[in-house]
């Protein structure tokens, strides 16, 4: 039966993603949601069923302003990062003609080297000795070091929001490259002005775009560990640092596991709603 | 248009102004989209100018040029090794997601699958969660089977981690490949695995290249998943991160990120003429 041969071949085609992707991603998950339910015991992972780690670290309203903060600093900067990065994305689409490929490398390029060195660039220009309190001292504008440059919130946004600039560029380049030039032409014969033309129809044809830059901005910033590490200080730490230390220096795995579980909630539930209201949106559409 | 008639015969002077107008809101653009690269590029400007400034500390005004912290680097047995270890983990893992990114979208992209789409969906899972929940359930998921850290442990966190990047590239690229040269190669007699070698691949090898060098620069730069798994051996980002905390210590780090920059530029520079020869062999 050559049939079922081929039919198997095909499946044997998708199995390792299944394994690597599907089966390690799915278990992994499950076993940090059952962990997430034991006594904690230094000695072993599984012991007995608990909601401790919950009742100690869920209901703690230490928890509570952390994520906050985390959903706070995320949403800036996923607001900051699309609102600067949108005109560039439109010159590159709009303006740069046979420039466009080129411009694109040149400001995808930097997100290319260390992500480490690129947030710790930005501890060198904001620190105490920093770049820019020396060339101020320099320049005679201010007498002392200002302190309040770095270890904070704001610091974590400037470094997460540069960081994360070449994430918004390329969707929405993307989004903008799709936007029908003839719809453009045609809205301008009608009279339409230029900032008519832009906003009745590039920007809402680039909405696709602008949306999955935010998602692939926000997810990875609200759980981040570098950037509040090296720039946050105490009052911007982020949940990514309780969860470091639930498992570092407390090695309280079920801690650790019940905080990452809250986490995948407070991040998965605002985007399983905004998935939905596109999907409604996209079919009622069509 | 109806009015150039008009306006041809009145003196240049309104048009010129109102052109005038339109190019310097060009202008604007354009200067925004300076300002904007220089600041991308600021961070790394300032790590390569203090790589080569002879001062311990790193603040204006600069002392004098020197090549010691490069030197310094080139003699740093640990900082060799770290080097040497995340070229290995980085190797093996974009080979790794690459053939398997390849076979499932192809699979998934030829074939019909019954839930196909909510199995794109979730493989896409590791790049919708934050890296640091990856990095604890990989962590949970090799102590629950009874292993250690160790680099073989960062490689396969970085093969899972890098799939979803090679798997969309990949499925983008089959999306667009031209369906009537397989089916020429069957017609003319070749099976199914001939035609997948002979035809799809070679096809497709701009974007094998571009997603061997994507998953390549995210593993070489990986660092939380990298961060949960390490043994003993430590990868180049967990060997900096461990040394920033030294200010003495400090430029040497520099001169590794300005050696690190430079060497990613020449990735993207090289994925970039890979990318252009890869378009006009389409076209032509």
């Amino acid at each position: 039966m050559p049939h079922l041969g081929r039919k198997i071949g095909r499946f044997l085609l998708l199995t390792p993603l299944g394994i690597s992707s599907i089966l390690t991603v799915s278990v992994s998950l499950a076993l940090i949601l059952v962990l997430s339910f034991q006594r904690t015991d230094q000695t072993a992972l599984f012991t007995e069923f608990s909601w401790a780690a919950y009742q100690d670290n869920i209901l703690h309203p230490l928890f509570w302003r952390v994520l906050a903060r985390s959903l706070t600093i995320s949403a800036l900067v996923t607001i900051v990062t699309v609102v600067l990065a949108y005109p560039v994305a439109y010159v590159v689409s709009f303006r740069a003609g046979r420039y466009k490929h080129a411009l694109l490398v040149i400001v995808s390029a930097p997100f290319f080297t260390s992500y480490l060195l690129r947030i710790f660039g930005w501890k060198i220009i904001l620190g105490f000795n920093g770049v820019l309190n020396s060339a101020l001292l320099g320049l005679g504008l201010i007498h002392e070091p200002l302190p309040f440059l770095v270890y904070n919130p704001a610091a974590v946004i400037i470094a997460l929001s540069h960081a994360y600039l070449a994430f918004a560029i390329l969707p929405i380049y993307v989004s903008l490259d799709r936007v029908e030039r003839a719809l453009l032409e045609a809205a301008s014969d009608l009279g339409a002005r230029p900032a008519k033309v832009f906003f009745k129809i590039v920007l809402p044809l680039s909405a696709p775009g602008v949306i999955s830059a935010a998602v692939l901005i926000f997810v990875p910033t609200v759980g981040d560990y570098i950037t509040p590490t090296l720039v946050g200080g105490p009052d911007g730490s982020m949940v990514a640092n309780l969860i470091q230390s639930a498992f570092g220096k407390a090695n309280d795995w079920p801690a650790g596991s019940a905080l990452s579980m809250a986490t995948i909630l407070a991040v998965g539930v605002p985007l399983l709603i905004a998935f939905s209201i596109g999907h409604r949106r996209a079919t009622a559409a069509s | 248009m109806s009015t150039t008639s008009v306006l041809t015969d009145i003196p240049a002077r309104p048009l010129t102004l109102k052109r005038a107008v339109r190019s310097a809101k060009r202008q604007w653009l354009w200067f925004y989209t300076l300002l904007f690269a220089v600041l991308l590029y600021l961070p790394s400007v300032f790590i390569l100018i203090f790589s080569f400034n002879s001062g311990i500390h790193i603040a204006f005004p600069l002392k004098d040029w020197t090549f010691d912290w490069y030197r310094q680097m080139a003699q740093d047995d640990a900082l060799l090794d770290a080097a040497l270890n995340s070229l290995k983990v980085a190797t093996a893992a974009s080979l790794c997601s690459t053939a398997i990114g390849t076979l499932g979208a192809f699979a998934l992209v030829r074939y019909r699958w019954p839930g196909g789409q909510a199995i794109t969906g979730l493989s896409m899972l590791p790049l919708l969660m934050p890296s640091i929940i990856m990095g604890i359930a990989l962590l949970v998921l090799l102590r629950a089977a009874g292993l250690d850290n160790s680099l073989v442990a960062i490689t396969f966190g970085h093969v899972v981690f890098c799939t979803p990047l090679a798997l969309s590239i990949m499925m983008s690229r089959f999306v667009t490949l031209d369906r009537s040269l397989e089916e020429a190669a069957m017609d003319l007699g070749a099976n199914e695995v001939r035609t997948f070698l002979k035809i799809t691949l070679p096809l497709s090898s701009a974007a094998i290249f571009a997603s061997i060098i994507l998953c390549f620069t995210t593993s070489i730069d990986e660092f939380v998943i990298a961060f949960f798994l390490s043994g003993t051996d430590v990868t180049l980002p967990l060997y900096i991160w461990g040394q920033l905390r030294f200010p003495s210590h400090l430029p040497e780090i520099l001169a590794l990120g300005s050696c690190m920059l430079l060497g990613s530029l020449c990735l993207v520079f090289l994925s970039e003429a890979l990318r252009r020869r890869g378009a006009k062999t389409q076209e032509g």
